[in-house]
C-alpha cells in the first residue's frame, strides 16, 4: 500500500477533528524566520515591525473573512480606532505600552461588538456599504476632531515608556520588532485556538451553508457578531501596535485604501488558511517597499493584475499555489 | 430672508445639477447589479474612460462638444462589451469576495493605464462658447452649463423610462431583474439581454463621465475616489430599479451640496451617517425590488 492511500485510511472525518488542532512542526516556521532579521537586517526593523503588525491585522480580517465569510471593506475602522486610542493615550501623558494596547483592544472591541449588532442582519451590497461608510465616517471625524486626533497633520507627540519598565523604545526599532513580534506570537496561538475549537468550526460552517447551520439550531448571529468583536479587538491591538512603535498616527491608519490594501495582503496568501496572513503580508510589503520606491504607478498596475490573476487562475493564493504543487508531486510518486 | 432663499435655490440648483450625473453614471450600476448581482466595484472605470474620450478627442483631434459626448457615450458601450464578454462573465457564479476583488483589481489596472497614457494631471475640459455664462431667469443666473446637465438628465431619465417600460426589450430587462429564472424559461436570453444592459449601463456612465468632467474633474484617481458615491447611489436606491437610484442621487447631491455650502466642519461625516441610517431602516435600498 503507498503511503498515502495509508495515511488516507487512517485519518477519518472523526480522527482530523481530533487530531486537526495538533501542532505541525511547519507552523513553528514563522517563528524561527522572525528571528534573524533582528541580526541581519537591522537597517529595516522598522519595515520588520510594520511586517509584524500587518500580520497581525490580516489574521484578525482572517477570520472574519475567510472564517466566517463575512466581506467587509471597512477592517481599517478598527485599526484606526486602536491606533488613536492607543496614541492619544500616550500623547496625554499615559505612555505605558501595555496598557495602552488594552485600551486599543477595549476601544476598538466595543465599536466591532456595537456596529457587528447593527451591521450583521444585512447581506451583499448594503453590508459591503456599511463597512464603507463606517470607515469613511470614522475617517472624517478623526479629520474634524483636530483638537483630539491632530486631524490631516496626523497626531504628534506620543512619547512612549520603556517596555515593561525595561526596555526603551529606540531610533532603530528594536524594541519594537521584538515587542511587535512577541505580541504577534501571543495573538496567533490565541486565533489559532478560536479556529479550531467548535466555535471556529461552526464558522466555518456559517460560511459554507447558513440554512443549514440553522436548522441545527447554531445561533448564528450571536456566532458572527462574537467573531466581528474578536476580530475588531486584534486589528485594534495591531493599530495601536503601529502607533506605539512608530510614535505617530495619521489619518491613513483608518481608511478605505487601507481595508482594501490589507484584503489584497490576505488574498495574495491565501484566504481562510490561517497561514495566508504571514505569506500574503510580507510578500506584499517586501515587493511594495522595492517596486513602489521605483515607481507607485506601475505598482498600482501590478497589484491590480495580482488580483485579476489570483482571481481568475489562482483561488487560494499563494498558499494554494504550494497545496496544489505539493498534491501533484505526491499523485506522481508511484 | 432674501439671503436665505438665494442660498437655498443655489443649493437647490447645484445639488440637482451634481445629482443628475450621479445618476447617470450609476443607474446602469443598479441594473447590472440587480439584474446579475454582481458586485461590481470598477463601474467608475467606464465614466473616467469617458471624460476621457470626451477630452481628448476634443483637444487632439477638435471634435466639438456635442459630438465628443456622443463618441464616449459609443465607445465605452463598445470597449464593455468585450471587458463583460471576456472578464466578467467568469465571474457570474462566484462568490461576492471574487467578485469585489476582481473588480478591484481591474480599477487599479485602470488607474495605472490612465497616468501612463494621459498623465496624473486632470484633464481640462474646453466648453464651447454657448454652455459658458449664465441664463438669466425670475431675476437670478445660473450658469448655463449646469442648466445644461440638468436639461440632458432628465431627457435621458424620459428615454430611459420609455426604454424600460414602453419596449420589449425593456419588458424582458424587467422580467429579468424579478425572476431571472422564469425569464429564462419563457425563452428570453439572458445572458445576451445583459450583455446588452451591461453596454447600455457603461455607455452611460461613460456619458456622465464626459458630462460632468467640469464638475468631477477627469483624473487617473477618479475610479475609486467617486466609487463610494456611486455606490451610495445603487445601494441607498435599492438594485434593480431605476426610480430608487433617481431619489438617492438628488437626496445626495442636494445633501451634499447643502453640506459643502452650510456645514462645511462637518463635510462629508453627515453624508456617510445618513447613508448608514437609510441602509439600517431600508436594508433592501429606498426602493429595492428584492
Amino acid at each position: 500500500m503507498a503511503p498515502h492511500a495509508r495515511d488516507a485510511a487512517r485519518t477519518s472525518p472523526v480522527d482530523s477533528l481530533v487530531t486537526r488542532h495538533r501542532l505541525r512542526p511547519l507552523e513553528l516556521l514563522p517563528w524561527v524566520l522572525v528571528i534573524p532579521p533582528y541580526w541581519l537586517f537591522d537597517t529595516y526593523l522598522p519595515l520588520g515591525s510594520e511586517i509584524l503588525i500587518m500580520v497581525l491585522f490580516a489574521l484578525s480580517l482572517d477570520l472574519i473573512l475567510g472564517y466566517a465569510g463575512i466581506v467587509t471593506l471597512g477592517h481599517a475602522a478598527f485599526f484606526g480606532l486602536g491606533a488613536y486610542t492607543a496614541g492619544i493615550l500616550a500623547a496625554n501623558g499615559w505612555g505605558e505600552p501595555i496598557s495602552g494596547l488594552a485600551a486599543a483592544a477595549a476601544v476598538a472591541g466595543a465599536t466591532g461588538y456595537v456596529t457587528g449588532r447593527i451591521i450583521l442582519r444585512a447581506h451583499g451590497l448594503t453590508l459591503l456599504m456599511m463597512t464603507l461608510v463606517i470607515v469613511l465616517a470614522l475617517n472624517e471625524a478623526a479629520n474634524r476632531m483636530g483638537w483630539l486626533t491632530g486631524g490631516a497633520d496626523g497626531l504628534s507627540g506620543i512619547e512612549m515608556w520603556p517596555l515593561l519598565g525595561l526596555f526603551r523604545f529606540d531610533l532603530y526599532g528594536r524594541t519594537g520588532y521584538v515587542y511587535a513580534a512577541a505580541v504577534l506570537f501571543v495573538a496567533w496561538i490565541f486565533v489559532r485556538r478560536i479556529v479550531h475549537s467548535p466555535f471556529g468550526r461552526s464558522l466555518t460552517g456559517i460560511r459554507e451553508n447558513v440554512t443549514r447551520m440553522h436548522a441545527i439550531g447554531v445561533p448564528v448571529r450571536t456566532r458572527q457578531v462574537t467573531i466581528y468583536a474578536i476580530a475588531a479587538v486584534l486589528a485594534g491591538i495591531a493599530g495601536g501596535l503601529l502607533a506605539q512603535t512608530t510614535q505617530s498616527v495619521a489619518l491613513t491608519v483608518m481608511t478605505f485604501e487601507r481595508s482594501g490594501a490589507i484584503l489584497i495582503m490576505l488574498v495574495l496568501g491565501g484566504v481562510g488558511r490561517l497561514y495566508g496572513a504571514f505569506v500574503g503580508v510580507p510578500a506584499y510589503m517586501i515587493a511594495q517597499d522595492n517596486l513602489a520606491r521605483l515607481d507607485p504607478v506601475y505598482w498600482y498596475f501590478w497589484v491590480g493584475l495580482m488580483l485579476v490573476v489570483v482571481v481568475l487562475f489562482a483561488r487560494g493564493g499563494i498558499l494554494g499555489i504550494v497545496d496544489r504543487a505539493r498534491d501533484l508531486v505526491v499523485r506522481r510518486r508511484p | 430672508m432674501d439671503q436665505a432663499l438665494a442660498i437655498a435655490v443655489s443649493i437647490l440648483f447645484l445639488g440637482t445639477a451634481y445629482a443628475m450625473i450621479l445618476y447617470i453614471i450609476s443607474v446602469g450600476l443598479s441594473v447590472t447589479m440587480g439584474l446579475m448581482g454582481f458586485q461590481n466595484l470598477a463601474h467608475g472605470v467606464f465614466a473616467m474612460a469617458g471624460g476621457y474620450v470626451c477630452t481628448r478627442t476634443m483637444a487632439e483631434f477638435g471634435v466639438p462638444f456635442l459630438p465628443s459626448l456622443v463618441l464616449a457615450f459609443v465607445v465605452v458601450a463598445a470597449i464593455s462589451v468585450a471587458f463583460e464578454r471576456l472578464l466578467y462573465a467568469r465571474l457570474y457564479g462566484a462568490g461576492e469576495l471574487e467578485q469585489v476583488l476582481f473588480t478591484i483589481g481591474l480599477a487599479f489596472m485602470a488607474i495605472a493605464a490612465a497616468k501612463f497614457m494621459f498623465g496624473p494631471i486632470s484633464q481640462r475640459v474646453d466648453l464651447p462658447d454657448y454652455l459658458k455664462g449664465q441664463i438669466e431667469f425670475m431675476g437670478r443666473g445660473f450658469p448655463t452649463y449646469r442648466v445644461f446637465l440638468i436639461v440632458v438628465g432628465v431627457a435621458i431619465i424620459a428615454a430611459l423610462w420609455l426604454a424600460i417600460e414602453r419596449t420589449t426589450f425593456g419588458a424582458q430587462v424587467r422580467a429579468a431583474v424579478d425572476n431571472r429564472r422564469m425569464a429564462e424559461s419563457l425563452g428570453i436570453n439572458t445572458g445576451r439581454l445583459f450583455t446588452l444592459t451591461f453596454a447600455l449601463g457603461s455607455g452611460l456612465a461613460g456619458l456622465g463621465g464626459a458630462l460632468g468632467a467640469d464638475i468631477l474633474p477627469v483624473d487617473p484617481g477618479y475610479p475609486l475616489r467617486h466609487l463610494v458615491y456611486f455606490l451610495i447611489v445603487v445601494a441607498v436606491g435599492g438594485l434593480g430599479s431605476l426610480r430608487g437610484p433617481f431619489v438617492a442621487a438628488l437626496l445626495l447631491g442636494i445633501g451634499d451640496s447643502a453640506c459643502t455650502i452650510l456645514v462645511p466642519q462637518i463635510g462629508a461625516f453627515f453624508v456617510y451617517a445618513v447613508t448608514l441610517g437609510l441602509l439600517l431602516w431600508r436594508p433592501q435600498g429606498l426602493f429595492g425590488r428584492m
